[in-house]
């Protein structure tokens, strides 16, 4: 682990800057309150994901070439996402083998840490809950728990909070049915799972549903709200802000 | 062989609509899983004797060749006669020779996905050749003309309801029972006498073992060992990567296989077959011949990357986990092996222009690659299928029926989506104007993805302020 | 016939042979040693939990447990091999009213439907594996193959001194690479299955019954 950075990059992935900038937002604001100054390239723009998983590895490359471009210096790069930190952290190194980027695209990844994973490994941060008692449940996203390892931070993170109650799923670990483009290319498969998705949120009771991917969140928290199921789903980030504040 | 085209839309909403399916399944996949958990317990061992079971398998592969031949050296040594089939025909043709030469016409069949593959109970039937499947499984499929759905619990997607009236339909004298251990006695009843009369033997082999030339069979109910003792000529079906070098090679693959199959510390039986029946010994098969299909394997073996695929040992596990799979079942993706290993081996074996939707059924959750034993990068080589489906390009190890979704549309569409998103401005233009857009998705036509996603969901919240927009008004640093 | 062979040795040996990746390959589980004592309970215990019965006994006394265990059966006769291992002690020792021994000593086309009529069948053991709970065979001309499989109960007879930790142990120590029998096996229990909504059931095509006589000289 490196130690403590004076700065760091925000990398906020191109869904949070779509339609979820407050989680991004929340997420700057955990690491400057920490007194890291946090620097958001405006060149960035997505990961390349999408086009990497769905069979277009070219167009994905001329995204990430722009994201090496835009994150420069040797800055640790932090991502509140689970799903995009594995294409950074993971899937750069595999999409640039072979290409004059590739020494790059390593050092890149080497820098990458999923926002959750940063505060508690390299900034032990502390937190005081401030906020009501509330009853939340977790959705563990594949790429977070798979890939970039890092759910016990999240929940760690949320068990800090000592008004808060994690009431767990019965199928946190099962993925959501979200897979990017599968939800387009695999409506009905998609369907179904975040519909069982729903219902295990639903069968918690939980006030509030929480986990650290957006794309995930606007997966499930879409299902809820199609059901009129009355339990908002949030970024981790914009929760351990609100509650922190 | 009938070349079937297979419709996979239509197969995934009949098998998604199926509410008894998806119970039945959602059920049996909780109990593999747990079972397994339960089991493998110690998750640091576990990893361990997974790196060994990759290391193992990997380094037989490296050796293919050497190893068939030193397999093939061997068994004749020991008496089992080699055969070579390139194609699933030809592997049938061998089959039918050897069986006809005897002039048999009852075959007591173990289980064998390979032979699943051939579609050998179908071709045999065709020459007027009774091929029953033993395994219990596998027999309540054969009896309702169904082909299994799992590689493991073939009958997985019945329940006991489903298996007690067909038992009831088909089976002469037999009374309507929900009760499983009275079903298992009725099967067993029937098949004691198919074993009893059995002409000619066929099973699987699950390892191969090349330094002794030894045939390795893992079993549960001793139909297996029926089919390979009882009768007089012994056919066992191989795909080709199932050699391993070693003897030694053994004890952890087998851990690895009945633990991550079924949970199990070891099956009932671990049948080990070295030769026929020897002068002075009074039972087991005066023949035994082992058929090794290729089927593509050798083409697939050419790839690096692809060849990883062929150190399945066939335990299920990625089926057991998969959430797509707890969600359609086997029958849904249309073709022998389904689940996970199924989309990645499928489209290779059949062509991407067949069976390419099959790589498209997967979220990349990794739950596969989680449980594999033996380390298989399955989403790795589900994207490279999804990406060799849309190139043409012939390199050499292209995958059978690559490009075959060339299509202008999406092509573009991509390539739009990477000028956008390689260029800032364009990127702020577009966030800008889905973000003055947002509010306005529900009144536009519900058509094409807004159709897709919204059917079953809220419609993506676009925000009118990016978090580029929030984070320069707010004085983020941007260097 | 094809050249198949030949195609698929050419495609297999047109590649080039792939630099050897430096797979490392860690040690099977970490090897357990056990005790005498210990190896009969783990034994004991894995068997039973898959249904065998698994009584310890000794060389003295192990032709009385088996009456035993006859008596509380009804068979209708026990086949077993009189050239083997057991066949002098289990003709020394019989009794006119325990149910008939019967001889395997033909070969199976000339005595199948005796075979199959047959409700229990004993053989010897090479040994067995402590680490999963499984018997080991190695049947041969004195005690034929089926006659673990096809009779209903199958009584296995195991020398103590013979159980190895685990069969990687049994491999090695017995040089099993050096020669294969026709046929080895691993037994863990009777027959069983869960092909009917996952539901165990044992008994289905070959033995319901597997019962273990444990020769164990020090018992006691």
């Amino acid at each position: 682990m490196p130690t403590r950075p004076e700065k760091v990059y925000f990398f906020g992935t191109c869904l949070i800057d779509l339609c979820y900038p407050q989680a991004g937002m929340a997420g700057i604001a955990l690491l400057q309150r920490e007194g890291i100054q946090v620097v958001y390239p405006q060149a960035q723009s997505c990961c390349g994901q999408p086009a990497y998983n769905s069979g277009f590895p070219d167009e994905a490359r001329k995204v990430a070439r722009q994201q090496l471009k835009a994150f420069p210096k040797d800055y640790p790069i932090i991502i509140p996402s689970g799903s995009c930190g594995g294409m950074l952290k993971h899937h750069y190194p595999h999409l640039f083998a072979g290409e004059p980027e590739a020494a790059e695209a390593q050092r890149f990844a080497n820098r990458v840490f999923e926002l959750t994973e940063f505060l508690v490994t390299v900034l032990g941060i502390k937190l005081e809950d401030r906020g009501q008692p509330i009853k939340v449940t977790w959705h563990s996203t594949c790429s977070a728990l798979r890939e970039m390892r890092v759910i016990e931070y999240s929940k760690s993170l949320l068990r800090q909070l000592k008004n808060v109650e994690l009431i767990e799923l019965q199928r946190e670990r099962e993925c959501c049915g979200f897979g990017g483009t599968f939800s387009i290319k695999q409506p009905d498969i998609s369907a179904a799972m975040v519909a069982d998705k729903a219902a295990d949120v639903a069968q918690t009771g939980a006030a509030r549903l929480l986990s650290g991917d957006c794309g995930c969140l606007m997966n499930i928290g879409g299902a809820l709200k199609h059901r009129n199921i009355p339990i908002p789903a949030q970024h981790v980030a914009e929760f351990l802000l609100e509650r922190t504040q | 062989m009938t070349e079937t085209v297979v419709d996979f839309p239509k197969n995934f909403a009949e098998a998604l609509n199926n509410s008894q399916l998806r119970r039945n399944l959602r059920a049996a996949m909780d109990t593999m899983g747990h079972r397994r958990r339960t089991l493998f317990a110690d998750l640091d061992a576990l990893e361990q004797l997974r790196a060994r079971g990759d290391a193992i398998r990997w380094r037989a592969l490296r050796q293919l060749p050497d190893l068939l031949e030193q397999l093939e050296k061997k068994c004749t040594e020991n008496g089992i006669q080699v055969h070579w089939a390139e194609t699933p025909a030809e592997a049938n043709q061998i089959c039918l020779g050897i069986i006809q030469r005897h002039h048999a016409s009852r075959v007591i069949k173990g289980k064998s996905m390979v032979s699943e593959e051939m579609h050998l109970n179908h071709f045999l039937d065709e020459q007027g050749i009774e091929a029953l499947e033993t395994d219990l499984g596998e027999y309540i499929i054969q009896l309702d003309h169904e082909t299994p759905s799992h590689i493991i619990v073939p009958a997985i997607h019945k329940n006991r309801d489903q298996i007690a009236r067909l038992f009831h339909e088909k089976i002469p004298n037999a009374p309507y029972t929900e009760v499983v251990e009275e079903l298992n006695a009725i099967a067993r009843k029937v098949l004691r006498e198919k074993f009893f009369a059995g002409e000619v033997g066929v099973s699987g082999v699950n390892f191969a073992v090349a330094e002794t030339g030894t045939l390795c069979l893992v079993e549960n109910e001793g139909n297996g060992r029926m089919c390979t003792t009882a009768p007089p000529v012994h056919i066992a079906v191989m795909g080709l990567e199932k050699v391993v070098e070693r003897l030694e090679d053994v004890p952890p693959l087998l851990r690895l296989l009945t633990g991550s199959a079924t949970g199990q510390l070891i099956t009932t039986y671990f049948n080990m077959i070295t030769s026929p029946r020897k002068p002075g010994e009074k039972d087991g098969p005066k023949e035994v011949h082992l058929v090794l299909l290729d089927n593509g394997r050798s083409k697939i073996w050419a790839d690096p990357e692809l060849r990883q695929t062929l150190k399945c040992i066939r335990c299920g596990a990625c089926m057991n986990h998969c959430p797509v799979y707890t969600r359609l079942g086997g029958h849904a993706y249309g073709y022998v092996y389904p689940g996970p290993i199924g989309s990645i081996l499928t489209p290779q074996l059949e062509g991407l222009d067949h069976a390419g939707a099959m790589a498209t059924a997967s979220t990349f959750c990794g739950a596969c690659e989680e449980v594999c034993p033996v380390k298989i990068p399955i989403t790795t080589i589900l994207r490279r299928l999804r990406t060799e489906s849309y190139d043409k390009a012939d390199s050499p190890n292209a995958v059978k029926g690559h490009g075959y979704k060339v299509n202008r549309m999406e092509s573009l569409t991509w390539k739009g989506w990477a000028l956008s998103n390689a260029t800032p401005w364009l990127n702020a233009l577009n966030a800008k104007v889905l973000g003055l857009a947002g509010p306005h998705l529900s009144k536009l036509p519900q058509v094409g993805v807004l159709k897709h996603w919204g059917q079953s969901r809220a419609l993506p919240p676009f925000a009118r302020k990016s978090l580029h927009v929030l984070a320069k008004e707010k004085g983020i640093a941007d260097e | 016939m094809s050249n198949a062979r030949a195609n698929i040795l050419a495609r297999l040996r047109a590649v080039a042979p792939q630099e050897p990746a430096a797979t490392p390959e860690p040690d099977f589980y970490p090897a357990t040693k056990l005790g005498h004592a210990e190896r009969i309970a783990q034994l004991k215990r894995l068997m039973e939990h898959m249904h065998a019965e698994v009584i310890v006994t000794d060389p003295q006394h192990w032709i009385a447990t088996l009456k035993d265990v006859l008596r509380a059966r009804q068979v209708n006769g026990l086949l077993y091999g009189p050239a083997g291992p057991l066949g002098a002690a289990l003709e020394a020792n019989w009794d006119s009213e325990l149910p008939p021994l019967v001889g395997y000593t033909e070969e199976v086309e000339q005595c199948k439907e005796r075979l199959f009529a047959l409700d229990a069948g004993i053989t010897s053991t090479r040994g067995a594996v402590a680490d999963v709970g499984a018997l080991m065979l190695w049947p041969d001309a004195n005690e034929p193959r089926l006659l673990s499989l096809v009779p209903a109960v199958h009584i296995a007879v195991l020398e103590a001194t013979h159980i190895h930790d685990s069969l990687a142990d049994a491999i090695a120590r017995e040089r099993w690479a050096e020669g294969m029998p026709t046929n080895a096996l691993l037994i863990s229990g009777p027959s069983k299955t869960a092909d009917i909504e996952l539901v165990l059931t044992f008994g289905v095509h070959g033995p319901k019954e597997l019962i273990v006589l444990v020769l164990d000289d020090e018992r006691g």
